[in-house]
């Protein structure tokens, strides 16, 4: 699997997830400077965490507008997969690729702080390592995590499967307690309608080792490469 | 504008339009004293111009020239084989093995953050960061230790949110994850917080920069955000007490970026990473003059500097501002000649300013010149060697009566008094705060917040980790500062150890009321000698500091405070441990003697509401040989959860294991131990840890064959916290108790 991760000024977590992908694959991804509308083909395409430009208007509100996204929305249109976390989720929703968007958490703190997640399906690029139903630990650090769509969306998404992953408690009860940000229906990632776009906020690629956080992140690099390869 | 410094020497300064007469009330206004202003007149032979008095008044603040402590800082020990750059420079290098450096310090930024708690904290944050990636570090790490009030004063919910804030949303932004610190409360900080930021980078040993000027006629070149009129006599501010007005100080306050100091991190490196750099220095405390000032004087050098062509935030600026601005997110950089096009790109790239603002020369002398004239010439030598130093007459704290245990209470509900002491201000848990800070970005985060005693980080690209600590116990300090000097260093040296790690180097952050106080002086230099001491013993120098004088308010100090940050290193992160009990079945052993010393201790102070009597005091030869012998069972594999004993003593570390882990204990004081049950489970005597063993016979016979006191307390299991006669609490309800504090205090309405 070949994969390219973009980086904004501003982005923080592209290291993060450039060594989870070597992890898996045991190459380094590209890194694609946020000016380059023009970057090698890929399998894959990671919009990764940070504060891209600052996040000085609205989180991913300038990012959406660089030259990079604009390729970015042409190659996830002609069905190149994007896994886009944390800042990245803002991004792709900012930029049309995804339904809803990302308010200031209810608490309006930032929080980092392990969360689980119930993987709500199995069937996609992204998921398949998992088993629809199953309860994972990864950590989130946001304070814009707050998932929003309004009734329309949230029923599309639903019948449709477009839901990834919800926040719940450990024992996969999916209720307030586990919702670390006032997300709606406890909506923790979700997918565009083929499935080849996915956004989330939480981690997955801090949590790919046992003695750093866990590993309940690594089935879904180790997915995507089954997929993609 | 040439570099020959002859003709300039000659020529005084042109007056600017609008300059003021230097009268004595603008030399009081700058903080200089009548006798230090006469030095400024004997060493310019004229009369100064205000930008030449600012100059003046920003190096020689307490602040930036360490008047007051110069003398004592002298007396720490700051040499080991392992140190690659002691104090001096902007942060202490050692070397950590395999061709790495780890680069750290910790500075304070207490006045700015009463003033505008987000902004004051946040450019504490931005201001060490610089500190540390000046030097040619990536940053892997931040830590922070935090004073505030009584939480019943006014102002301390506002300062709490206001600084947490400030600490998050700067480090949050730049990347780097904030994995320890400590916050305590006690009301002599009520007007007073302490903010006190440490940063961890890694270089490789032979890419680290230094701040020494080098080579005639060598480009100076100015980076980062534009200068705004921010922070202008932030360091005169911070060299004075506090009065009611205090607030109105506010403009003196700098505001932060973490997105360009990110942006500024970013292409440092990448120029670093080339071969073009002879020098560089972050401008911090007082701005562009420190910055070019140290720069020239540590290479022995003269340097122009062209004012006009410094890149400004808004129009109108003057000489004046300009030279003591204090705006964030600047470095100031010598290049080798002929390459400032190669580190233009980079820095155009990363959309920062870059300028030429002067050039280096050999008069030795500070020459500012402003659209053509010379505004400002000053002698550089001079201005450091001539600086005033004050030996302050100083009254060493007499250590108090030792304090009886007889003569404390036994508590009427041992339930009810555990519950008091973990659910207090100082015990509670302060995840409230830490779940603000992103503590798992980089992904090498090994012991998260409260799952250790120190942080430990794991260094890419192998197996080594980094644990670091930041320690101080105030009242012992305060009690007698000898004793809390020596307990902050081995206290700081224990906890590095109870992770399994070899404890290296310290920084230290002194934090101290008025020097001009004679007795204020004793506790800074009672705190030194016992610090002295203490990493004399332990082989444990320091590498960097910081000092921060006149916290006071009204004539009201602080508690005496020397912060000390710790790093140590360990060469296979597998087999560090942490302090969260997970396992049934270990013997829960506790290593080190217990006299049951309840002088200072937090239940005298929670429990029976006194705070009196001698500090326990510090052996640092069985400190270094019971730490040293918790380490090497650590690494036979033989500990599964290890705690220093501090705060609250034995029967709070186990609560604190147990509830960390979610396991349980049934445990007893050991048949024939005559120690008063209060003063054996509550008592702070130093130099003890507890450790969680399934092998505990093996560490006690090991123990007894060092002369390590070791004893079996019990063992692991259940869900409750059992100490036999005494007392039996389910670890939920300690767990409920201990969280409960914090977010009930913050989320609470006055």
């Amino acid at each position: 699997m070949k994969a390219a991760v973009l980086v904004f000024p501003g982005s923080n977590r592209e290291g993060d997830v450039a060594q989870a992908i070597e992890l898996v694959t045991g190459r380094k991804p590209q890194m694609v400077w946020h000016g380059d509308g023009d970057f090698e083909k890929t399998d894959l395409i990671v919009v990764p965490g940070g504060f891209s430009y600052g996040d000085y208007l609205r989180c991913g509100a300038m990012a959406a507008l660089s030259p990079v996204m604009a390729e970015v929305k042409k190659r996830a249109a002609q069905g190149v997969p994007v896994l886009a976390i944390c800042n990245g989720f803002q991004i792709v929703t900012e930029a049309g690729l995804l339904p809803g968007t990302l308010m200031r958490n209810a608490h309006l703190k930032f929080v980092c702080s392990d969360v689980h997640l119930k993987v709500e399906t199995s069937q996609s690029l992204f998921t398949n390592r998992y088993q629809a139903g199953q309860v994972i630990r990864v950590p989130v650090a946001h304070a814009e995590g707050n998932y929003f769509a309004d009734q329309d969306t949230l029923k599309r998404l639903e019948d449709r499967g477009q839901i990834a992953f919800r926040y719940c408690a450990p024992d996969g009860t999916v209720d307030g307690t586990g919702n670390p940000n006032g997300s709606i229906r406890n909506i923790a990632g979700v997918f565009n309608e083929t499935k080849t776009v996915m956004g989330l906020m939480p981690h997955p690629e801090n949590a790919v080792e046992p003695m750093f956080g866990g590993s309940d992140g690594k089935a879904l690099f180790e997915g995507l490469v089954e997929a993609l390869t | 504008m040439s570099g020959n410094g002859v003709s300039v020497e000659k020529n005084p300064p042109v007056k600017l339009p609008n300059e003021p007469v230097i009268t004595p009330q603008i030399v009081a206004e700058h903080g200089l004293s009548p006798e230090e202003y006469q030095r400024v007149l004997a060493i310019m032979g004229r009369t100064p111009t205000m930008v030449e008095l600012g100059i003046f008044s920003a190096m020689w603040s307490e602040h930036c020239s360490y008047k007051s402590s110069k003398v004592w800082l002298k007396k720490l020990p700051t040499k080991a084989p392992w140190v690659i750059q002691g104090p001096g420079e902007n942060a202490g290098v050692i070397d950590i093995g395999d061709g790495q450096a780890a680069i750290f310090k910790m500075e304070s930024h207490n006045h700015p953050s009463y003033i505008e708690p987000y902004q004051g904290a946040a450019t504490g944050v931005g201001g060490i960061l610089r500190d540390v990636f000046t030097m040619g570090a990536r940053p892997i790490a931040n830590l922070n230790a935090l004073r505030f009030g009584d939480p019943a004063h006014p102002k301390t919910r506002h300062l709490v949110s206001g600084v947490v804030a400030g600490i998050g949303g700067y480090g949050n932004c730049m990347g780097i994850p904030t994995v320890g610190g400590e916050t305590n409360f006690h009301a002599a900080y009520n007007g007073n917080i302490l903010v006190n930021a440490m940063t961890v980078g890694i270089a490789p040993t032979d890419r680290i920069f230094y701040a020494a000027a080098a080579g005639v006629g060598n480009p100076l070149v100015y980076v980062g955000s534009k200068t705004g009129r921010d922070g202008i006599h932030g360091a005169t501010m911070a060299s004075t007490e506090f009065s009611e007005d205090s607030e109105e100080k506010r403009p003196t306050v700098q505001v932060g970026d973490p997105f360009v100091e990110k942006l500024l991190l970013e292409a440092c490196l990448e120029l670093m990473a080339t071969d073009v750099i002879v020098a560089i220095q972050d401008m911090g405390a007082a701005g562009l003059t420190s910055s070019s000032f140290e720069m020239a004087a540590k290479g022995g050098l003269g340097v122009i500097v062209e004012l006009d062509k410094v890149p400004m935030r808004e129009t109108g600026m003057n000489p004046y501002e300009l030279m003591l601005s204090e705006s964030q997110e600047r470095m100031l950089i010598v290049l080798k000649p002929g390459t400032e096009e190669q580190a233009r790109k980079i820095f155009e790239k990363w959309e920062l300013d870059f300028a030429v603002i002067g050039h280096l020369t050999d008069t030795e002398r500070m020459v500012l010149s402003w659209h053509g004239d010379i505004v400002g010439n000053i002698p550089i030598p001079p201005l450091v060697t001539e600086a005033p130093v004050y030996e302050r007459p100083w009254t060493l704290t007499p250590l108090p009566a030792v304090l009886d245990a007889a003569s404390v209470p036994v508590p009427k509900d041992w339930r009810a008094s555990l519950l008091a002491l973990m659910s207090c201000p100082d015990l509670a848990s302060k995840s409230w705060i830490w779940h603000q800070y992103d503590h798992l970005i980089m992904g090498n985060t090994a012991i998260r917040p409260q799952d250790g005693d120190a942080a430990l980080v794991r260094v890419n690209g192998g197996h080594k980790g980094l644990a670091m600590t930041s320690d101080c116990t105030p009242r012992y300090v305060q009690a007698h500062p000898e004793t809390g000097g020596r307990q902050a260093v081995a206290e700081a040296w224990r906890n590095i150890t109870a992770v399994g790690a070899r404890p290296l180097a310290v920084t230290d952050n002194m934090n101290f009321g008025n020097p001009q106080k004679p007795e204020i002086m004793g506790q800074f230099a009672g705190a030194i000698m016992g610090m002295a001491e203490a990493c004399k013993v332990l082989d444990f120098p320091v590498v960097s500091g910081n000092v921060s004088l006149y916290n006071e308010t009204e004539g009201r100090p602080i508690l005496p405070t020397p912060t000390i940050g710790a790093v140590g290193v360990i060469e296979d992160i597998a087999k560090a441990v942490g302090s969260r009990l997970t396992q049934a079945g270990l013997g829960i052993v506790l290593i080190g003697e217990t006299q049951g010393w309840l002088g200072q201790s937090l239940y005298l102070r929670e429990a029976c509401g006194r705070e009196e009597g001698a500090p326990p005091p510090v052996d640092l030869a069985v400190e270094r040989r019971n730490g040293d012998f918790v380490r090497s069972q650590i690494a036979l594999d033989r500990v599964e959860a290890c705690h220093d004993l501090s705060d609250g003593g034995l029967l709070v570390a186990l609560a604190e294991m147990a509830i960390a882990g979610g396991t349980g204990m049934e445990i007893a004081q050991p048949a024939g131990n005559v120690v008063p049950s209060h003063a054996f489970f509550y008592g702070e005597d130093q130099g003890r840890y507890v450790i969680a063993s399934g092998s505990a016979d093996d560490v006690i016979e090991a123990a007894h064959a060092a002369g390590v006191p070791a004893v079996l307390l019990g063992y692991s299991g259940g869900a409750s916290l059992v100490v036999r006669d005494l007392l039996s609490l389910p670890l939920s309800d300690i767990k409920a108790a201990h969280e409960a504090w914090l977010p009930g205090y913050m989320s609470a309405t006055e």
